[in-house]
């Protein structure tokens, strides 16, 4: 448990810090943890289950400035997962049927298998073009951002901004896809 | 799309979020607020005649104590909220034994008088718009409050927008005491408590819906 947090907090910090190695690192890690988490809570709905993980890991990215430094960032992370998972079952109206669990509870896990989120890739091709083109050139072509910002005409810092854009119109339609 | 795809699109994004931490952004607000609510209180309701006079007793700064500490403990519980996995329970307890302990000072005025004396430190002369100035004065400082909110990780939103509520109630009812000339325990532990309160509850009926995320 404490080898986790050791693991997780360097990582999130180096990537508070402008890290982009150790903050996909951090997710990567995180979204193992997720997945089992959430499998665990939906195994009636096993579908959802990568979806909750793409839109924790974007609440995660996106909110990352409500992490104090000096907090676990297990207890951060956990607080975050465990609302979405809550916010998940109001939305289904599907009442609590695990009970609600600890920060323990969320370090211990086993792996599951990936799966590819459908919303996420749904909700993707309703962003306006020009953030499309430009997460699409960053996800798929593997660009650098300020490569794929100079594909679509755009100096570094506009395109910078442009992908802190979309990724907050891919969390705000995410949350409200129909499911 | 596949999650470690959306992983690179994260990382591309890596870097500090906005320029300031939630405390400062809502200590900004505060200060927005607090000078919104000043303003109205200026240009609706105007000052007590007897401002000047009122400084100098004591029972003035009583009443701006209590309100104002109503208020920093729905701040201090506000900018908890804000923040997955951070406790509110200090806060929450500091706010309850505030309005505890001035109950029981209101209380034991109500015990203390008799008959019509009573009823004249209940009613003073505006227990009937108190409440209602109160609450719209907390309106702005909701408002802003709830907006910067919206920004942070509330993950108890109905709590977290109470919180906003009585934060905006503690500092409306202050600030309303720059126009309001009642000076009795008992009016202030009813009507001014009261005026924080459907702030606050307020507050949590909007944060209910418009705090998720």
């Amino acid at each position: 448990m404490d080898e986790l947090e050791s693991t997780l907090k360097p990582l999130m910090l180096d990537g508070l810090n402008g890290d982009a190695k150790a903050h996909a690192q951090l997710l990567k890690l995180l979204s193992e943890r997720l997945r089992a988490y959430f499998g665990r809570r939906l195994s009636a709905s096993p579908d959802d289950v990568e979806d909750l993980v793409q839109e924790t890991l974007l609440a995660v990215h996106l909110r990352r400035a409500t992490y104090d430094r000096a907090q676990p960032f297990t207890a951060w992370a956990h607080g975050i997962a465990r609302y979405k998972l809550v916010d998940h079952w109001r939305r289904r109206k599907v009442r609590a049927t695990a009970p609600l669990d600890d920060v323990a509870d969320f370090l211990a896990s086993a792996p599951v298998d990936t799966d590819s989120g459908l919303d996420l890739t749904r909700v993707l091709s309703t962003l306006p073009a020009r953030q499309r083109a430009l997460v699409e050139d960053v996800k798929v072509l593997g660009l650098s951002l300020s490569e794929a910002g100079r594909r679509g005409g755009l100096s570094e810092g506009a395109a910078k901004v442009a992908l802190h854009r979309a990724l907050k119109l891919l969390a705000e339609r995410l949350r409200h896809a129909d499911r | 799309m596949q999650t470690d795809e959306l992983i690179d699109l994260l990382a591309a994004d890596a870097g500090p979020v906005g320029r300031y931490a939630p405390a400062q952004r809502l200590g900004l607000g505060a200060g927005v607020g607090s000078i919104a609510i000043l303003m109205l209180v200026l240009a609706w309701l105007g000052l007590r005649p007897d401002l000047a006079a009122a400084v100098g007793g004591a029972f003035f700064w009583i009443k701006a104590a209590y309100t104002a500490a109503l208020g920093a403990a729905g701040f201090w519980a506000v900018e908890r909220l804000g923040r997955p996995g951070v406790s509110a329970r200090r806060p929450a307890v500091l706010g309850a034994s505030i309005l505890a302990l001035f109950v029981l000072a209101g209380l034991a005025q109500v015990v203390s008088l008799s008959g019509p004396a009573r009823l004249i430190a209940v009613k003073g002369v505006s227990w009937t718009v108190c409440t209602r100035n109160i609450a719209i004065l907390a309106a702005p400082s909701l408002l802003i409050t709830l907006l910067i909110m919206r920004q942070l990780a509330p993950t108890r939103p109905t709590l977290a927008g109470f919180a906003a509520g009585a934060f905006s109630g503690g500092l409306a009812a202050t600030l309303y005491g720059l126009h309001c000339p009642e000076a009795t325990f008992v009016f202030v532990a009813l009507w001014y408590t009261l005026g924080v309160a459907v702030s606050a509850v307020v507050g949590a009926a909007i944060g209910r819906w418009w705090l998720r995320w």
